[in-house]
């Protein structure tokens, strides 16, 4: 494309299908303890 | 929805639903802000003529037509339903917070735990306790196999002695469990020494190291009860601590506030002093604090991240880049929309632990007994509390469904809700007004290192 770079190609529509299984650390056990930093942490399964 | 925002010279576009992140030229730009608004192409034609050629219109928006069918703009948010649906299942906890001392030898200014002592009286946590702790937290995790662990405080190298004898007894339960225990430990290093860095170092997957940056600033929040300053007694054992763990699995952890809103210069003396991992996070205090963050603060707060944003670039290309917690934003890998929209599990998957064994629905909920959920040798006593908890999510907050940052903050910190709105499931305005912001300027930093590639 000429006019538009896209970063990623991975959608958030596609991680319903094999998503919700829990595995993956809390939050808050990260560095945060007083902030919601969700987008930040890694999935169980693409470490 | 899409959110479009300019950035140190990037056009920078995020369709919200499927988190696809785009930069584009000045005519895609404004192209998608009259697109976003419902225009059809003659229209947008009329609206940009006297700006940019109609060919370049036309193929600007011809390259958004593409990318709205390949479900890359303009999508639809499908998750609400299937949100409702994962709310209900039957939940497990998977992470405790481990109150292993009320009590601390620093009396920082901001403490939440007031001192340490959480509004209460100050205790060290029993071994005994601590196992029931382990125990119920093992017994209550159904199949997951991964079971987290903090040692947390006050400050709990004051009672470090139960901290390896709860690690041992953990290690010795996941055998016979099928477990895998991760801990953690949160320390603002004053009792830091070699023993507590190699046992950490053997035992612990992250270490969480308190320090607030400048020296002037960290010794005014955070003193010795008699006042003096502890910045000299913990960063060397910091710096070497953190080369132990070869710069990995670690953070230093400061908290800004209204008298340091220049904190971008704290977050890189923080790297000058050699630290990799970095996290310097908002003070949350009630609004009669002197030292909370105002909503008047937020020009200033939002300039410091743009400057912190701009230099981490500059130091990356260098090679002497380093990870800013809240900057972090995995865009091929993140988690799943599940874990983007549930909420941060308190109250449900995540509980903290106080000295005697109380539950609360997280740490800063400790010491409010409203809040009281249960205990280690009765289990969940508030299963009406565990509920609402985990109605917490995006969907239950109006405010949520119009912001692009809901898939990034999960609709905020239950804790930062009650203290300023006296309800779990509301929003904590300044808070989201910062987020939205580091958002954008994480975004804006992968579009930046992109150019590199």
């Amino acid at each position: 494309m000429k006019h538009i770079k896209t970063l990623n190609t991975k959608s958030l529509q596609n991680t319903m299908k094999k998503g919700g299984c829990g595995e993956c650390q809390t939050s808050c056990q990260s560095a945060c303890k007083t902030s919601c930093t969700v987008g930040n942490q890694s999935c169980e399964h693409t470490k | 929805m899409i959110h479009q925002y300019k950035n140190n010279g990037y056009n920078m576009v995020l369709d919200v639903n499927s988190g696809s992140v785009h930069v584009v030229d000045d005519v895609t730009y404004d192209v998608l802000s009259l697109l976003d608004q419902g225009k059809q192409e003659e229209e947008i034609q009329e609206a940009l003529k006297d700006r940019y050629p109609a060919q370049e219109i036309h193929d600007a928006a011809q390259e958004c037509q593409e990318l709205k069918e390949a479900g890359m703009l303009f999508t639809d948010d499908v998750y609400e339903g299937a949100i409702e649906m994962f709310a209900e299942r039957p939940t497990v906890v998977k992470a405790l917070c481990l109150h292993i001392a009320h009590d601390c030898n620093l009396a920082c200014r901001y403490c939440f735990a007031e001192e340490g002592e959480y509004h209460g009286r100050r205790a060290l946590m029993s071994l005994e306790v601590g196992k029931k702790a382990l125990d119920f937290l093992i017994a209550n995790s159904g199949s997951r196999r991964n079971l987290e662990v903090d040692f947390f405080g006050g400050e709990p190298l004051m009672n470090w002695q139960v901290v390896k004898d709860l690690v041992a007894y953990g290690r010795e339960q996941e055998k016979i469990h099928n477990k895998n225990f991760r801990f953690t430990l949160t320390t603002n290093g004053v009792l830091l020494d070699d023993e507590v860095m190699e046992f950490c170092n053997k035992e612990m997957g992250n270490v969480v190291l308190s320090i607030d940056g400048r020296k002037e600033v960290h010794d005014f929040m955070r003193p010795f009860r008699k006042g003096a300053g502890s910045y000299d007694l913990i960063v060397p054992k910091f710096q070497k601590f953190a080369e132990s763990r070869n710069q990995d699995n670690y953070y230093v952890r400061g908290t800004f506030t209204h008298y340091n809103l220049d904190f971008a210069a704290d977050v890189l003396h923080l790297a000058d002093l050699g630290f990799k991992q970095i996290s310097v996070e908002p003070v949350v205090a009630p609004p009669t604090e002197d030292y909370a963050i105002r909503e008047e603060d937020l020009p200033i707060i939002f300039e410091q991240y743009d400057i912190l944003a701009k230099e981490m670039i500059k130091r990356h290309k260098e090679g002497r880049g380093f990870n800013f917690f809240h900057f972090m934003i995995d865009l091929t890998g993140g988690p799943c929309v599940y874990k983007r929209l549930s909420g941060c599990g308190s109250g449900t998957e995540y509980l903290a632990v106080t000295p005697w064994g109380d539950f609360y629905p997280c740490h800063q909920f400790v010491g409010n007994e409203e809040f009281l959920i249960g205990n280690v040798d009765e289990g969940i006593v508030r299963t009406d509390l565990t509920c609402d908890f985990k109605k917490c999510n995006v969907y239950s907050k109006k405010e949520c469904s119009s912001c692009f940052a809901r898939f990034y903050c999960s609709g905020g910190c239950a804790a930062n809700s009650y203290n300023f709105t006296g309800k779990i499931n509301d929003v904590y305005e300044i808070g989201c007004k910062m987020q939205q912001k580091r958002i954008e300027c994480a975004l804006m930093i992968k579009a930046a290192l992109a150019e590199e590639e």
